[in-house]
């Protein structure tokens, strides 16, 4: 028992205060600026093992872009990786990086479906599902409920039925193996519900997108309500979606 | 053939055996006490098959190759009827061609890869079944109840008493060997490794770049070999941390949970500062490194340890001096040394056990030859084993890097170096072993007659160990089924591919 208390003791608060203005520690790398400096954009393109980045105007689609920062390190004078961890949207559009433009991405709040403010903007349950998810980020997912990100919080949670769920979260570029159990699972999950895609491998297929193993086609019968980039999502990346998609202040 | 780890070969200088002297050469090595098999599969010659075993000897610091061809519709004598350990592998080649394996005893599906020669689905599985009123079965999965990847898992109870477990995979297969031949850019294959498994990202990245290199003939600096050491050390920091924590959560001891899930923040952390990502992602490459270590990490790892070091003690020895902790922990999930042995079990399952498999020690690869170190054993092989190989693995590692940095090399990398033209040569074969947190890994590497390659073969440690979870559970109560999961906590998409 007094070892147990000690324990507490020595631990303290561990909890981040406030997880929509905290810096993140090293050198992250968040939303990418891209630069109007004139350069070989073929060239970088072709760099991009993600096949992430557009050409004339330079663009990076963040839903392929592993974060690996390899353009950034061959042509520093024209991209730049920031430390701004928020960087979902709800439209697939949003996750385009365009030349010129440094600007914090947001949600578009007029594709907010009115009954997802009103009814989840208190609480929301998800049930995650990984369909060929390389488990980092099913790991990061499960840090944003540990002391330190504490999600709980606000009222956000990861339960384990659909049933009890109000939304899907999922990971992974979609195995053909595991369409079907992702398609019962959102079925499963009682209207109205949302859906969420976490990770690169998720919004495009990342790499995957062209292999005979994964089967994406469930994902057109759905409305898609956040797309939240990463490789893998970083848990403030997460955190700050889910309060932006809720409408919720940081409390 | 005898080579080393790393080392590549020419095809042609591995001799093609009938299968006969092939299979008897393997059953003969597999004798030597400290033989096991690290990878075995077939590639695709014309009308034919060729079969790739390779064979490691740890007292040898050696790998043995052998290899043979057989016809596409072959039926031979199974290497599992001898030895049980070779069993995925030969599933393996039985679903992708159709080889029959006479003798072997539990012939089923691996993975139901997009490529298998059958036209069943993942859901025609051939389940064990028994026929009694006295048992019950219970299916849980593909989808578990926490945030992690799916499997299914079918037991057979008697009452509360597990009598029976089979584990079904191949719901997370990506087609990742695959995608692997297709995408050529060193950047894409770099990234593929990465996520091979998302947790072993270390791991696999530096089997991935020593294959690679090898197959290249591309040396590389002393101090890009320091600095993977330290990475893949302290990968094992963080993820054997994060597991204690999960193991706490298992077991419903919630102040455990806690401590070590806050303590896991500044080890993944410490890799954000270094590469910026949490997980290392983007740190290793071949030929290079983005991220050389720098004496200011350094400095900063220390500081960081320092803080780190004396809470994790602290917790770990309230965890194991804790009777609530160590009734559910002491004699649950009981893998023994013979078990382990003849199911060729690698990593924590292995040393718990008391069977001596770590290949830093046994194939030293990077800068491992440069430290002095003893592997964690423990004999007692249950899940406080387990736990308690993390616990000293983590400051058995702490040891290591603190050893490297006081060796570190000079620097020779001077700034950003652009990712190098690797050509790869041409009719080549490499065996490519790393030590990662969760036990042995190994990628094969084979390259054609323009330098192309033509085979990559990937083999996560939990290939050997589910089958080990699965008797690991047999006779416990299936509320322990959680906490004995935890303790081997293997990769599903590692396995799958």
């Amino acid at each position: 028992m007094l070892n147990t208390l000690k324990i507490w003791l020595h631990q303290g608060k561990q909890y981040i205060p406030d997880v929509t203005t905290t810096d993140v520690p090293g050198v992250f790398r968040g939303r990418p600026v891209i630069s109007n400096a004139e350069v070989d954009e073929e060239a970088l393109a072709e760099l991009c093992p993600m096949n992430a980045i557009g050409t004339h105007p330079m663009t990076i689609d963040l839903g392929r872009c592993s974060f690996c920062g390899e353009c950034a390190f061959a042509c520093p004078e024209k991209i730049k990786f920031t430390k701004d961890y928020k960087l979902a949207s709800n439209t697939r559009e949003g996750l385009i990086v365009k030349a010129g433009e440094d600007k914090p991405i947001t949600l578009d709040e007029s594709k907010i479906r009115p009954e997802v403010r009103k009814l989840f903007n208190k609480s929301i349950k998800l049930r995650q599902v990984s369909a060929g998810g390389d488990a980092s980020c099913e790991m990061e997912l499960n840090a944003t409920g540990n002391v330190n990100f504490d999600i709980g919080r606000f009222g956000i949670d990861f339960v384990a039925s659909p049933r009890h769920a109000d939304g899907i979260v999922a990971t992974g570029p979609i195995s053909e193996n595991m369409a079907a159990p992702l398609e019962d699972a959102i079925n499963c999950t009682p209207d109205p519900k949302v859906l969420i895609l976490v990770g690169t491998d998720a919004i495009s297929g990342g790499l995957f997108e062209d292999s005979p193993a994964v089967d994406r086609k469930v994902l057109d019968k759905y409305h898609v309500d956040l797309y939240i980039p990463g490789n893998p999502t970083h848990p403030l990346t997460f955190v700050n979606a889910m309060l932006s998609l809720l409408g919720k202040k940081n409390r | 053939m005898k080579v080393n780890n790393g080392q590549s070969v020419n095809v042609a200088d591995i001799e093609v055996q009938s299968y006969e002297l092939f299979y008897a050469d393997i059953n003969s090595t597999m004798e030597k006490p400290s033989a096991h098999c690290v990878n075995y599969f077939a590639v695709p010659e014309g009308n034919e098959l060729r079969l790739f075993c390779c064979i490691a000897v740890d007292d040898e610091h050696s790998i043995d190759i052998f290899s043979t061809t057989i016809a596409k519709d072959a039926t031979v004598a199974s290497l599992t009827a001898m030895h049980r350990a070779f069993h995925p592998f030969e599933r393996e080649i039985h679903e992708l061609y159709s080889i029959g394996f006479e003798g072997h005893p539990w012939l089923k599906p691996l993975r139901f890869p997009h490529d298998r020669a059958n036209d069943g689905t993942i859901y025609d599985y051939p389940f064990f079944n028994i026929q009694s009123e006295e048992f019950h079965r219970v299916g849980v999965g593909p989808i578990h109840a926490g945030i992690i990847e799916p499997g299914h898992f079918r037991f057979i109870c008697e009452g509360e008493k597990i009598h029976h477990l089979e584990i079904q995979l191949g719901w997370q297969h990506r087609g990742l060997e695959n995608i692997f031949l297709k995408k050529d850019k060193v950047l894409q294959r770099a990234t593929l490794a990465e996520q091979i498994a998302g947790d072993t990202v270390v791991g696999h990245s530096v089997a991935f770049a020593q294959a690679y290199e090898s197959l290249a003939e591309y040396g590389i600096s002393e101090k890009l070999n320091f600095d993977r050491t330290i990475a893949l050390e302290q990968e094992r920091i963080a993820i054997h941390t994060g597991d204690l924590s999960a193991i706490c959560t298992d077991i419903a001891y919630q102040l455990g949970n806690a401590v070590f899930g806050r303590l896991r923040t500044p080890m993944i952390n410490y890799f954000q500062k270094w590469s910026g990502s949490r997980f290392a992602k983007g740190l290793i490459r071949p030929g290079k490194t983005n991220f050389p270590f720098t004496k200011a990490l350094a400095d900063d790892w220390r500081e960081t340890i320092a803080k780190y070091k004396p809470h994790f003690v602290e917790m770990a020895q309230e965890m194991f001096d804790l009777p609530s902790v160590l009734s559910r922990i002491e004699k649950t999930g009981v893998v023994s040394k013979e078990t382990a042995k003849s199911l060729g079990l690698v990593g924590m399952p292995a040393k718990a056990a008391g069977l001596e498999r770590d290949i830093r020690a046994s194939h030293p690869y990077a800068a491992y030859d440069k430290i002095d170190f003893k592997p964690v054993v423990k004999s007692t092989g249950d899940v406080y084993a387990r736990a308690r190989v993390r616990y000293e693995e983590v400051l058995n590692s702490i040891d290591n890097i603190n050893a490297l940095i006081d060796k570190m090399p000079e620097e020779t990398q001077n700034g950003y170096q652009p990712v190098p033209d690797m050509k790869l040569k041409p009719n080549r074969f490499v065996v490519s072993l790393t030590e990662g947190w969760r036990g042995e890994i190994c990628h094969c590497g084979l390259t054609d007659a323009e330098g192309k390659l033509k085979a990559y073969k990937i083999k996560d440690p939990s290939m050997h160990n589910w089958m080990g979870l699965a008797l690991a559970v047999r006779n416990n109560g299936i509320s322990d089924f959680p906490i004995c999961n935890k303790s081997f906590d293997l990769s599903y998409c590692g396995h799958d591919l």
